[in-house]
């Protein structure tokens, strides 16, 4: 099981270290350090490092690496998925997850992490009994706390630890009784140089927040759930009745969790939002070339598309870019060569371009690869798989909860090649 | 008010200050002092000198002071073991707090002390929490049986807490159960041959239950248990199955890809006709798709085990190829193995969008990757040959690029392209011709020449060509040299008469300005080709090659079964076996994928696998370190001491020479050329030729021993009673342990002479030669008494039968059990070793029938204790039939008596090294059980002597 976790920072010191069982020598992340060298990129370092006598499993996340050590068999997406879970909770916990945050919470971090981990088995990785256990720091109870002496270490056994729903502690009390679902699309897909679609795929989540009163027990229905054929849930959904009926029916957690997260491939049912007119071209001789492109709405169901956002890695040998947005602003970066142009939102009737003139080292030779341009998008009020919450119904409570649905479709990995 | 103020003391006396505060009367002062402390040592200063005052803070009604006290202990007690003794009252009476919560952590933190003085006070209030009345407690107690494991195992087992664990398996609690399989599959991972985790239909069902209702983490704990269950039939494992398939749509990938790993394992059982099979398979698609739109390092370890899944069932994926398509802002570690996975799936319905794709990552910028994609489409030509000329095409409009590494790496594979498709493609060698200047890698250097070599006749300039490359012959590397060596002789050879001067010039620099002994040992053999006969030369160095194969990177079928038993685990991300790599897991068990219902070809498979328990199971020689010096000592040459007087000596060293000669010409070109090379299908050629064109002096030598052999068989058929029995052979290597060979083998004595009948199967994906052999010393001396005759290379797939004689005049060392035999084989690929019983039979020589008054005086001679009795039972055969079976395998019957109803049989034994074995055997009339009583001066044969009456009489 996971033996030990150490936590290195972007230049490559170990700022924490914590053991579950023995104590290994922080020198066993001199391995860790070699590949890190040798990858040419942050995120290049290989997930899965042997060394004589351990393993070592790290995950990049907000500039921090996380490093576990192994000695024996262990599955290695078992120990991922922890560090997932680390990573979650402190972000919880302290808003943010970052060294300095880290460092400044270093005794609840210890308390975190020997409460989330016995002798390398999970022990508590829910947030909701974490909370419990180990309160989160808050000025106003650190303050409370230096005053009156108490601490922020729960005295009693959480209550969700062993009931049939470990998610959801007991006696939740709330004055508004609300309950909001978001459905977030994100397109993944790539155009070839002629606007055809290569592949196209769509990650859905539905998101959720809920803060009901008691023991609520809801059941969510869909106008058309046969979308819906690869989808994980929460542990809460109740896999039977999904199965039977095609209802998502669930005691929720409290507060904020990812009620489900689906997947949608079949290629006729990703609709591309936004087409791309482009033609990047250099001369065999000439220190110039050309830069062009625009964008234009293609299926949208009649939604505006905003907050788009093109970006573009250009070629190594391109020095500068003189570029003229029709609408936005554009900046290219010399060093690194990317081209990012914050277009905002498309409008039909007058197409964004961005248009203008690279310039070349005096003398090089054409570059000999294409640049790839990514589009980030956002579509509000429509999830453009299709998918539509039929209804949303409460039982075993009394009172009247407030509801509501949010549909976002945002584009995920969405590549032009060029 | 934050913690990281408790790193800035780095004043001088500050362990001085923390003591003085840990002190304090103020519990506040005291909590804020122990929070230093803990912060300094998670950055790893040493703050062990507070020990004593920081045990002080222990007793305290503060739940986050306990916590932070205990945080303290566990790292730093093993320092102080003296000190931490102190802790222990308080431990204990915290093991009986009426809060469970206290309880727990007492039981948790005691675990987690190393300190062995502590660990037997840790007993009873262990004891107590494993029954606890709280399911809280007791699921902590579970996990800290298996830390106590660690520490002192056998405390455990003296304790009983194992079968205490094991009695939690059916706890009401799912946490519980889900907690106890967990340590229980720690503890069974360093007692790899315990039964800790009996899985029985009882157990099994209990899991299940418990797989819905606990935690996702005890969820991936029982699944990967359940993978270690043998479902009795299909229905079993289609009902597990059945349980299982919901836990595909976990959101944790972790239990996504355990469930993924039962499932696999558990349908192999299932008949394929069955609708059910083919849900599963639609089922197993989709999660394995989402696992790809997660985090990049998920999406790594789950390429690595689609990998190997696409291998074993590539009907799971076929329609799935786009989802492997790479993004240009994978990281590299992911694009690499959407690459590998895409020429997998690569098939003639989808290769034009495959190669469209691959075309496009060439114009990629990370250098490798482009490689590697250039590199896929020359495996997507050799793996699809309906496609073979659009990769061609392809792979030409890549070299029109010029970018200098993507035609480097084109080159290399058209020539691939050329070895599968030979005389088809050569329309493209002009321009390839074209881009000569360009090469500067070793590697496209050697593959240009070979092109050139092999197609001389049809390139106009290639001695042009060829000669240009030679102006610089010293300063490329060895893999360029030979390459152009064989080339130039090929072009020699197709075109005598320009290239005379050529040729002299190559054979003069590889034979008298090179240091290379490689590059010479060639250069001299085609030399003596050429110069004694050039016909024989153009039948070697020109043969046909083989074709190459069409996957030479596919996993080996064993290994690859084995992986899949591990989906999800280390063991698939390295796609080794686990044994190879994870140190700790001690000789783990083989896992192996259950055997379909009613299906031979996997009832084959499984025979293969599986050391049934009925035969005596082959024990591989665990490890080289136990080995006697002189078996690893293995050498080529056999001791001429033991060579038999059948053959002649001379002739001995001749082969010897011979054979020394063509393994160092195997040798380097499978070490330099990576074997699919240029050189190496003509030397591989040359060397298949050369036992055609000298059987008489290489096959000499199994037909001398053989022959023999055959005669004196020949003539027991004819004279003497019935042959000696020889058992059907049985496996003594498994193909998985002996990278892809497989040793079955029995052992006869035919008419003086033993012999070790071996069968040798080659399972591997390439070929196999040098085979050699040798023993470890052993009770009786038996030595090979000549090489292991396997001349020609074993293919992939081939099977081959050798007699090996064998002579009793080696070392001798007893061994145990006595009839023991340690056996070293070695071939191109490694040394292997395993060991293997004779029967004592094969002792016994032709000349022990002993005299009627010496057998009675030495009967006498032989003290009483010495005497040693056995029942053979179920024989049905009269005294005369028995006697003669048992004349058979030379042993005599010298006297009879017949005393009311019972035959008695006077029997003698001579074994080679001169032991006489007496025996006595009674047989009643009617009775199929007889009585043996054995005197012999050396008592320890007696029994192996009454296994071969056994044996002998039995069959």
């Amino acid at each position: 099981m996971i033996h030990s976790l150490f936590l290195v920072n972007a230049s490559g010191d170990i700022f924490l270290e914590k053991h579950w069982k023995s104590v290994v020598s922080r020198s066993v992340c001199d391995y860790f350090f070699e590949a890190l060298e040798r990858a040419t990129e942050p995120e290049n370092v290989p997930p899965v490092i042997s060394t004589p006598h351990h393993y070592l499993i790290n995950v990049l996340r907000h500039r921090i690496y996380f490093v576990a050590v192994i000695q024996s068999e262990v599955p290695p997406l078992f120990v991922i998925e922890f560090l997932h879970r680390v990573v979650d909770t402190f972000q919880d916990y302290f808003g943010v997850c970052t060294e300095a945050a880290i460092k400044d919470n270093v005794v609840v971090v210890y308390e975190l992490l020997e409460e989330m981990l016995d002798n390398g088995f999970p022990l508590a990785t829910e947030s909701n009994i974490l909370k419990e256990l180990i309160k989160p720091p808050t000025i106003l109870r650190t303050v409370v706390n230096t005053i009156t002496g108490s601490t922020n270490v729960g005295e009693q056994l959480p209550t969700g630890q062993l009931s049939v729903v470990p998610w959801r502690r007991t006696g939740v009390k709330y004055t508004n009784n609300e309950a909001y679902f978001d459905v977030i699309e994100e397109i993944d897909a790539i155009i070839d140089k002629s606007g055809s679609t290569i592949t196209a795929e769509i990650q859905g989540v539905i998101d959720a927040c809920v803060k009901l009163t008691g023991m609520p027990d809801l059941t969510l229905s869909f106008m058309n759930p046969r979308l819906l054929d690869d989808v994980s849930f929460h542990p809460c959904v109740r896999f039977k009745r999904w199965e039977a009926e095609r209802i998502l029916s669930f005691i929720p957690p409290d507060g904020n969790f990812r009620l489900l997260s689906y997947h949608v491939s079949s290629q006729n049912l990703v609709a591309i939002p936004v087409y791309v007119k482009h033609n990047i071209s250099f001369r065999e001789g000439s220190s110039q070339g050309r830069f062009e492109l625009t964008l234009g709405p293609k299926q949208t169901m009649g939604k505006a598309v905003e907050s788009v956002l093109v970006s573009s890695q250009l070629p190594r040998g391109v020095l500068n870019a003189n570029l003229n947005p029709s609408q936005g602003t554009y900046t290219f970066d010399p060093v690194t060569k990317l081209l990012s142009w914050d277009v905002g939102k498309i409008n039909p009737q007058k197409l964004p371009s961005l248009k203008g003139s690279m310039s070349l080292q005096a003398g090089a030779s054409k570059p000999d690869e294409n640049p790839t341009i990514n589009i980030q998008l956002k579509i509000q009020q429509l999830a453009i798989s299709g998918l539509k919450v039929n209804r949303l119904d409460m039982y075993g409570e009394k009172y009247k909860p407030f509801k509501g649905i949010k549909y976002m479709t945002k584009a995920g990995k969405f590549q032009v090649r060029t | 008010m934050t913690d990281s103020k408790y790193f800035t003391t780095t004043k001088k006396g500050e362990i001085f200050e923390l003591k003085a505060e840990l002190n304090s009367d103020k519990k506040e002062k005291k909590k804020e002092a122990v929070k230093k402390v803990i912060a300094s040592m998670t950055v790893g200063k040493d703050v062990s000198a507070l020990f004593p005052d920081v045990v002080n803070c222990m007793q305290t009604d503060n739940l986050e002071l306990k916590k932070l006290v205990y945080l303290y202990l566990m790292n730093y007690a093993k320092s102080q073991p003296d000190m931490a003794i102190m802790a222990v009252n308080t431990f204990v009476k915290d093991c009986e707090d009426p809060n469970p919560l206290i309880r727990a952590l007492a039981v948790r933190t005691m675990g987690c002390i190393r300190v062995d003085k502590i660990t037997e006070y840790l007993c009873e209030p262990l004891r107590k929490c494993l029954k606890d009345e709280d399911p809280y407690v007791r699921k902590t107690a579970a996990v800290c049986v298996a830390k106590l494991h660690d520490i002192n195992a056998q405390l455990v087992e003296d304790q009983g807490f194992l079968d205490t664990l094991k009695d939690l398996i059916s706890d009401s609690n799912p946490m519980v159960v889900a907690n106890a399989v967990a340590a229980l599959s720690e503890i069974a991972e360093s007692h790899p041959n315990s039964n800790l985790l009996d899985l029985n239909p009882q157990t099994i069902n209990k899991l299940l239950t418990a797989l819905n209702e606990c935690t996702e983490w005890g969820q991936i704990f029982i699944l990967d248990c359940l993978a270690n269950y043998m479902p009795r039939d299909d229905r079993e494992s289609q009902s597990i199955c059945e349980r299982v398939t919901p836990r595909l749509s976990h959101a944790n990938s972790a239990v996504v890809l355990s469930a993924v790993k039962v499932l696999m394992k558990f349908m192999e059982m299932l008949p394929k006709d069955l609708d059910y099979y083919g849900t599963l398979l639609k089922k197993l698609a989709p999660p394995l798709v989402t696992l790809l739109s997660a985090e990049p390092e998920l999406q790594y370890v789950a390429l690595r085990n689609i990998n190997l899944i696409v291998q074993k069932r590539p009907e799971i994926l076929k329609h799935e190829m786009k989802v492997f398509f790479v993004k240009y802002n994978d990281p590299i570690y992911v694009k690499l193995e959407k690459l590998d996975i895409m020429i997998r799936l690569a098939s003639q319905a989808n290769i034009a969008q495959v190669l469209a794709e691959l075309k496009e990552y060439a114009t990629e910028v990370d250098v490798d990757f482009v490689r590697k994609a250039v590199r896929a489409i020359g495996r997507c030509a050799i793996k699809v040959e309906q496609s073979a000329e659009r990769c061609v095409s392809t792979l030409l409009d890549l070299i029109q690029t010029k970018v200098n590494y993507v035609v480097q790496e084109a080159i290399v594979v058209i020539k691939d392209i050329f070895r599968k498709y030979p005389n088809k493609y050569e329309s493209v060698i002009a321009t390839l011709c074209e881009n000569l200047d360009s090469l500067d890698e070793p590697e496209a250097r050697a593959a240009m020449i070979w092109i050139v070599g092999e197609y001389a006749e049809r390139i106009d300039n290639a001695d042009e060509l060829l000669e240009s490359f030679l102006e610089g012959f010293h300063d490329e590397s060895t893999q360029v040299q030979l390459q152009l060596l064989t080339a130039i002789v090929k072009l020699f050879l197709k075109k005598p008469t320009e290239t005379q001067e050529l040729v002299q010039q190559v054979l003069s620099l590889a034979t008298q300005d090179s240091d290379n002994p490689d590059l010479r040992d060639r250069g001299y053999i085609y030399w003596r080709l050429l110069s004694t006969d050039p016909v024989a030369a153009k039948e070697v160095v020109l043969a046909e090659k083989p074709l190459i194969s069409e996957e030479t990177d596919l996993i080996e079928p064993t290994l690859l079964e084995e992986l899949i038993c591990h989906i999800g685990t280390l063991a698939s991300v390295y796609h080794k076996p686990p044994s190879a790599f994870v140190e700790g897991s001690r000789g783990v068990q083989h896992k192996r994928i259950p055997a379909r219902a009613g299906s031979g070809e996997s009832a084959e498979s499984s025979d293969v696998g599986q050391s049934g328990p009925s035969e005596a199971p082959p024990a591989v020689i665990p490890s080289q370190g136990d080995l006697l010096g002189d078996l690893l000592n293995l050498d080529l040459a056999p001791p001429t001491a033991t060579v038999p007087s059948v053959q002649p000596s001379m002739q001995m060293g001749a082969m010897d020479l011979l054979g020394g000669g063509l393994d160092s010409l195997m040798g380097d070109d499978s070490d330099t050329l990576g074997g699919d090379i240029g050189g190496s299908p003509s030397m591989g050629a040359g060397l298949g030729a050369a036992p055609a064109a000298m059987p008489a002096s290489l096959g000499a030598a199994p037909a001398v021993g053989g022959g023999l052999g055959d005669l004196f068989d020949l003539g027991g058929g004819v004279g003497m009673p019935t042959g000696s029995y020889v058992a059907p052979k049985t496996v003594w290597l498994l193909a998985m342990k002996g990278k892809g060979l497989e040793i079955s083998g029995t052992f006869a004595r035919r008419g003086g002479i033993i012999q070790m009948d071996l069968t040798l199967t080659n399972k591997a994906m390439s070929v196999m030669t040098d085979f050699a052999i040798q023993f470890n010393r052993n009770s009786f001396g038996l030595a090979p008494a000549g090489p292991l005759q396997v001349l020609t290379p074993l293919s992939p797939n081939q099977t081959i039968d050798v007699s090996l004689p064998l002579s009793t005049s080696g070392p001798v060392m007893k061994m145990e059990p006595l009839n023991n035999l340690q056996v070293a084989v070695k071939n191109n690929i490694d040394v292997f070793y395993f060991s293997c019983q004779y029967p004592l039979s094969l002792l016994f020589v032709e000349d022990g029938k002993m005299d009627r008054q010496v057998f009675l005086a030495t009967w006498k001679d032989i003290p009483n204790e010495n005497e040693a009795h056995f029942q053979i039972k179920d024989i049905h055969l009269n005294s005369d039939v028995a006697s003669n079976k048992l004349q058979g395998s030379n042993i005599f019957t010298i006297a009879k008596r017949t005393v009311e109803g019972q035959d008695m049989l006077y029997q003698s034994v001579k074994l080679t090294n001169g032991i006489w074995v007496l025996a006595e055997m009674r047989i009643q009339t009617g009775n199929p059980n007889y009585t043996l009583s054995i005197r012999c001066r050396a008592p320890e044969v007696c029994q192996f002597v009454y296994l071969c009456y056994e044996l002998v009489l039995k069959n």
